[in-house]
């Protein structure tokens, strides 16, 4: 792998970079890998990049049935956080922000994080208090959070509306700093150019279309190329987990939703954080291009359209006018859906199944751009080790049997609403 | 947006209903005591990439609870009839 850097730039700037090498290669599946990872999005290339890097296993293929990034990785809205609560979540999603700290460097590609900060708003007294006992569980587990109260709100963010008639009344806001914004197609390729560069193919087009098994344990994947063989196969396909699972037998518990997002014609610099908009499930935040960034709640419905309905455009476009009046006569440039793996407690699964040599990285939700790097950390170590980190440990499918659920907004077992 | 032809009040906007999920799992009869058959009803789902039955409440309008096919790829909707005449019924 040619290494980027200032020099590099510069010395293909005078030939008019015409004699960039491609990026990673475009293999011939082998018939045999020791790893198949399924799924060239952001973590099934990060879970391959890991293997290679932190376990020394460069056998590996990653698998993909249409393009780099082209599902739930190039459809969010690409924020970073780690403002959660619950057991299980809280050091996975801090692990995932550290990795994204390193991230540029570690892969030698600029995904452009940018720690812009988070604002998580309150509209009540009660979320006030709910919002000072997350922060006081971050701090304890070393993350940064800060309650600030109205005033400080209505310094930092003074374009809000804080009049009698505001949808709902803005009394202060939970704020992590440290998080942000990345792009998400860069975070596609950084991981896609690092893993190959450690010998990771990278097949694309190619769709796993059933598996192969021996002894009742899977030991390889049908594909419209083939089969491969491989000594394990991991999914990491998110938003398809359980229609992929059910091919190997498997009935898990997630439903699969349809999240749309939309970016607005560019303005100035205007909005410099995330914003969240806790009463009507709203986020909004401001890209390097100067588009408007926003998303909102699920269209609610089990679907893999990905495409979504009027009602929810109405529902977030109202949510953005009723937060931030002042953008009511923007355009919209673009609007769009992804599938989501919405699973019963909200949180995901990163783990071994009951059938040996199958493991899951799923149930993602509408969270999974932000667990990127943590996610392929930790399935990569599951898929080395045979057992979970400690960081994914809970992140198991029979947590639903041994009533350990993860439901860190505590709306029990309705998918369509975490 | 999706139009749902409901059986009482004829076809109306999906704005007027609720969605209630999956229409095929069954509820375990009260007495049942293998926690298992619980886990299934309450968490797992076929979640199939096509068509699916399931639940919509009309909340806005005649307040009945229907049984919709509806295809979870194109959202085509097919066949709509009223939950007590077509929702399974419980194991016994």
């Amino acid at each position: 792998m040619a290494r980027y850097s200032v020099f590099s730039l510069a010395a293909k700037a005078l030939g008019g970079h015409r004699s960039w090498p491609r990026a990673w290669r475009d293999p011939v599946p082998k018939p045999a890998y020791d790893v198949i990872i399924v799924g060239g999005g952001g973590h099934g290339l990060a879970s391959a990049y890991y293997l290679a890097k932190e376990h020394g296993i460069r056998n590996v293929a990653v698998i993909e049935k249409g393009y780099l990034g082209g599902g739930s990785t190039g459809r969010n809205t690409t924020i970073v956080r780690s403002n959660y609560m619950i057991p299980g979540n809280t050091g996975f999603y801090e692990r995932s922000l550290k990795l994204w700290e390193q991230l540029s460097q570690d892969l030698n590609f600029n995904v452009m994080f940018s720690q812009r900060g988070q604002f998580n708003l309150c509209h009540s007294p009660a979320s006030l208090d709910a919002a000072r006992l997350r922060g006081n569980i971050m701090r304890a587990n070393g993350i940064d959070a800060e309650l600030l109260d109205r005033a400080e709100v209505m310094r930092r963010l003074p374009y809000l509306d804080y009049s009698d008639q505001a949808r709902f009344p803005i009394v202060g806001s939970l704020f992590q700093g440290r998080a942000g914004t990345a792009r998400h197609d860069a975070v596609a390729w950084g991981y896609a150019r690092a893993a190959d560069s450690l010998g990771v193919d990278i097949i694309q087009k190619c769709e796993v279309t059933g598996f192969i098994f021996a002894d009742g344990a899977v030991v390889g994947v049908e594909t419209t190329r083939g089969p491969i063989r491989a000594g394990k196969v991991g999914l990491a396909v998110a938003g398809h987990t359980g229609q992929l699972a059910a091919r190997a037998g498997l009935r898990l518990p997630i439903e699969t939703h349809v999240l749309q997002a939309f970016v607005t014609e560019p303005l100035a610099p205007m909005i410099d954080n995330v914003i969240s908009y806790a009463a009507a499930h709203f986020y909004i935040s401001q890209s390097d291009k100067g588009g408007l960034v926003l998303g909102g709640d699920l269209d609610g419905y089990n679907s893999y359209a990905q495409r979504g309905g009027l009602p929810l455009v109405e529902h977030t476009l109202g949510s953005a006018k009723a937060l931030i009046p002042t953008i009511s006569r923007l355009r919209i440039l673009r609007q769009w859906a992804g599938v989501m793996d919405m699973s019963m407690d909200g949180s995901p699964f990163i783990c071994k199944t009951p059938i040996d040599g199958l493991y899951i990285n799923g149930g993602w939700c509408y969270g999974g751009f932000k667990a990127t790097p943590g996610s392929g950390w930790c399935f990569a170590w599951t898929l080395a080790r045979d057992e979970p980190h400690a960081d994914n440990a809970r992140f198991t499918l029979d947590r639903f049997h041994a009533g350990c659920h993860i439901d860190e907004k505590g709306v029990g077992p309705t998918p369509n609403a975490h | 947006m999706l139009r749902i032809r409901c059986p009482v009040c004829g076809l109306r906007d999906e704005t007027e209903f609720v969605y209630g999920g999956d229409a095929t799992v069954r509820r375990p009869a009260h007495g049942e005591t293998d926690p298992e058959k619980w886990v299934d009803y309450v968490f797992l789902r076929d979640n199939p990439r096509g068509p699916h039955r399931e639940y919509w409440h009309h909340a806005v309008g005649c307040r009945q609870w229907l049984v919709v096919e509806r295809d979870t790829l194109t959202h085509a909707i097919g066949a709509v009839a009223l939950a007590r005449d077509a929702a399974p019924e419980v194991r016994s």
